[in-house]
C-alpha cells in the first residue's frame, strides 16, 4: 500500500519543498516539462526553422501580418479552451462565427448602424453557446451531439438568413479595426491580447475559474461539494458563443463582408490549439496563454509555407500530424 | 446495553424519532431513533443494506424521509438539502467524492468557499491568503503535507482523506459525517486517519462515523449504534462492549 517512497515526502516540511526548484538539466529530461510547454516549443521551433529557411519570414512587416491573421484563432481558442476545461467541446464554434457576421451585416446593411451589428451578432453567438450549454446539462446530451446539431441547424440558419448571398459590409469603423494600429500592433491583435488577459484573469482569479476547473475535473465531487456544475458548464458555452462573436467581427472587418461559408480549418484549428496549449481534453486542467500561444503557432506554420511556396494542400497534413503529435506528447503530462 | 428508544436530550448534537424512509416498494428503515452525543464519536454499524448509509444520508439532508422528526442542536431541523445541512454546521466526508484530483490541496481545502478580495465590481481569488489558512489548517490537525500546492491526484489515499477530513473540519463544522473513512485504506494509513479523527473529537467537533470495521469502532467511538434490516437494534457505549457482542448485534444472534 504505502511504499518508503510515496511516504517520503510526506515528511518533508511545508516551507521547504516548496522552495526547493527543479535542476534545469532535471527540467529538460522529464517529458512532462515538454507536454506542458509543447506549443511555446512548436513556436520557437517553426520561428528557426522558417527563419533559415525563409528570412522574409522574420520581417517585421511579415510577423505583423502573422499576429493580424492569428487574432481570430486566439479569441476562439480562448472559447474553446473554457469549454474544453468543463472537458466538452465546442463542434458549433466555427458555425457560431459564420452565423454572427452573416447577422452583422444583414444588420448593417439593414441601415441599424455598425454598433448594433455587433453587438447583435455576439448576442446571437453568445445565445447559440447558451443554448449549447441548456441542451447539454437540463437535456442530458452528449456534448458532441449537441454541438454537432447546433453546427447543423445555424449552418441552415445562417444559409436561410442570407439567402446564401454575401453581404458586403462597408464600414469605416471596421475598416479601421481591421486596418489600424496602435504601437506596434494592428488593433485586432490588441482585441486578442485584450482576450488573453481578461480569460486568464477569468480562468486563474476567479471562482468562477476554480469552479469551472472542478466542474471538468470531477463533476460529481464538484456537486457533492456545492458547486451548481450545471450552472458553470452553460457559462463557458456561452463564453464560447461570445467569444464566436468577437472573432466574427474580427472576420468580416478583415475580409469586408459576411460570407455564407463556414472556416472549417477554424475549428479544427481552435481545438488544435487547445490541445498544443495543454489543455486536458479529459477537464480540469486548463491555461489561456498555452491555447494562445498554439493558435500563434498553428497560424506561423501556414504563414511560413506559404513563405516557402508549398501547395495549400499541404497545409491541412501539416497541421494534422501537429496536432496528432502534440495529443502525443500531452500523454506525457503530470 | 439500554433501551433503543430514548427523548433527544439536550446532550445531543443531533438526534431523531420515529424516522421513516422508503424507496418506491423498498423500504431502507422504519421507526429509527438515534442520538449523537455532542463531542463525542457516534458510530452507526450494521451488515450490507442494513440501511445505515440511508438513514446519515436522510440525516444531513441528502434524502428527505417519509416520516419521523430530525433535531439538530435540540431544535426540530429537517434538512431540504445539503447545502441546508452544511449552512447549519454539520460537513460531510464521502466516501468516493470528496476532492477534486486535478485541484491543489490548498484549492481543495477551500473549493466552493474561496477567500476572494473585492477589487471594485470584482472578486478576485486571494490565493495567498488561502494557502497561508490551509497550511494553518493542516497543521491545527498536524496532517502532514509537502505542499499544499500540490495537486491532489499525486497524494496517497490516506493523504487524501485526511484533506477531505481537514475540509470538513476547516469551515468551523459542529459535527462531521464520515462514511466508511478508512474503507480503500492500508493498515498505516488508516491508524493516521483514526488518530486524525481523535484530535477532531478533542478539538470539540462531534463526529458521526459510519463503519464495517468492528475494532475500529469500539478503538475510535464513545457510542455505537446497531442497525439491522432497517431497524436500530441496539445501542452500547464502546467501553462496555466486545466485539463478540458487537457481531451478535448485528447478525441478530444475540
Amino acid at each position: 500500500m504505502s511504499t518508503p517512497e510515496q511516504n517520503a515526502p510526506a515528511r518533508v516540511t511545508a516551507g521547504a519543498a516548496e522552495e526547493s526548484r527543479p535542476s534545469l538539466s532535471a527540467l529538460l529530461l522529464d517529458p512532462s516539462f515538454w507536454a506542458d510547454w509543447a506549443s511555446v516549443v512548436g513556436l520557437v521551433g517553426l520561428v528557426i526553422v522558417f527563419g533559415i529557411a525563409q528570412p522574409v519570414f522574420l520581417s517585421v512587416a511579415n510577423l505583423q501580418a502573422l499576429l493580424l491573421a492569428a487574432a481570430t484563432l486566439v479569441v476562439l481558442s480562448i472559447g474553446q479552451t473554457f469549454v474544453v476545461a468543463t472537458s466538452g467541446i465546442d463542434l458549433s464554434l466555427a458555425a457560431a462565427v459564420m452565423l454572427g457576421a452573416i447577422i452583422l451585416g444583414l444588420v448593417n446593411a439593414a441601415g441599424w448602424g455598425i454598433f448594433l451589428a455587433c453587438l447583435l451578432a455576439v448576442l446571437a453567438t453568445s445565445a447559440v453557446g447558451f443554448l449549447n450549454g441548456l441542451l447539454i446539462t437540463a437535456g442530458r446530451i452528449p456534448d458532441f451531439v449537441v454541438t454537432l446539431g447546433t453546427l447543423s441547424g445555424i449552418t441552415g440558419l445562417g444559409l436561410i438568413l442570407s439567402g446564401g448571398e454575401p453581404t458586403m459590409v462597408g464600414s469605416t469603423f471596421l475598416l479601421k479595426l481591421a486596418s489600424g494600429r496602435f504601437g506596434p500592433f494592428g488593433y485586432p491583435v490588441w482585441v486578442a491580447i485584450a482576450a488573453v488577459i481578461v480569460a486568464h484573469i477569468a480562468l486563474y482569479h476567479t471562482r468562477f475559474g476554480v469552479h469551472l476547473l472542478a466542474t471538468g475535473g470531477q463533476t460529481e465531487s464538484a456537486n457533492a461539494l456545492g458547486i451548481r456544475t450545471d450552472r458553470v458548464k452553460i457559462a463557458a458555452y456561452a463564453i464560447s458563443g461570445f467569444c464566436a462573436g468577437i472573432a466574427a467581427i474580427l472576420l468580416v472587418a478583415r475580409i469586408g463582408s459576411a460570407e455564407p461559408l463556414i472556416n472549417t480549418s477554424l475549428l479544427l484549428n481552435s481545438v488544435a490549439a487547445v490541445v498544443l496549449g495543454g489543455v486536458s481534453l479529459f477537464g480540469g486542467r486548463a491555461s489561456i496563454l498555452g491555447p494562445a500561444i498554439g493558435a500563434l503557432m498553428l497560424t506561423a506554420l501556414v504563414n511560413g509555407l506559404t513563405l516557402l511556396s508549398v501547395s495549400a494542400f499541404y497545409q491541412p497534413l501539416a497541421v494534422g500530424a501537429i496536432v496528432v503529435l502534440a495529443a502525443l506528447i500531452m500523454r506525457y503530462q503530470k | 446495553m439500554s433501551a433503543v428508544h430514548h427523548i433527544p436530550s439536550s446532550e445531543a448534537i443531533l438526534a431523531c424519532e420515529g424516522l421513516s424512509k422508503h424507496f418506491g416498494g423498498i423500504r431502507a428503515f422504519t421507526d429509527v431513533a438515534f442520538q449523537a452525543r455532542r463531542g463525542e464519536v457516534t458510530a452507526v454499524i450494521g451488515d450490507n443494506g442494513a440501511g445505515k448509509s440511508t438513514l446519515i444520508r436522510c440525516l444531513v439532508g441528502v434524502h428527505v424521509p417519509d416520516g419521523g422528526e430530525i433535531f439538530f442542536d435540540g431544535q426540530p431541523k429537517p434538512f431540504g438539502n445539503p447545502d441546508e445541512a452544511r449552512k447549519a454546521g454539520i460537513e460531510t466526508v464521502h466516501q468516493n467524492l470528496a476532492l477534486i484530483d486535478e485541484l491543489t490541496v490548498a484549492q481543495n481545502l477551500f473549493l466552493n468557499r474561496e477567500i476572494v478580495r473585492r477589487i471594485g465590481p470584482f472578486a478576485l481569488l486571494d490565493r495567498k491568503a488561502m494557502r497561508t489558512q490551509a497550511r494553518a489548517m493542516l497543521s491545527r490537525l498536524s496532517i502532514n503535507m509537502p505542499s499544499v500546492n500540490q495537486r491532489v491526484r499525486r497524494l496517497s489515499g490516506g493523504q487524501r482523506q485526511a484533506i477531505s477530513i481537514c475540509r470538513a473540519a476547516g469551515s468551523g463544522a459542529k459535527l462531521v459525517v464520515m462514511d466508511e473513512p478508512t474503507a480503500a485504506l492500508g493498515v498505516q494509513e488508516t491508524a493516521n486517519v483514526e488518530a486524525l479523527i481523535r484530535r477532531l473529537r478533542d478539538q470539540g467537533v462531534s463526529v458521526i462515523l459510519v463503519s464495517h470495521n468492528f475494532d475500529q469502532v469500539r478503538r475510535l467511538s464513545d457510542q455505537i449504534w446497531v442497525m439491522r434490516a432497517g431497524k436500530m437494534v441496539a445501542t452500547v457505549r464502546a467501553s462496555e462492549t466486545s466485539g463478540n457482542e458487537l457481531v451478535a448485534l448485528v447478525t441478530g444472534a444475540a
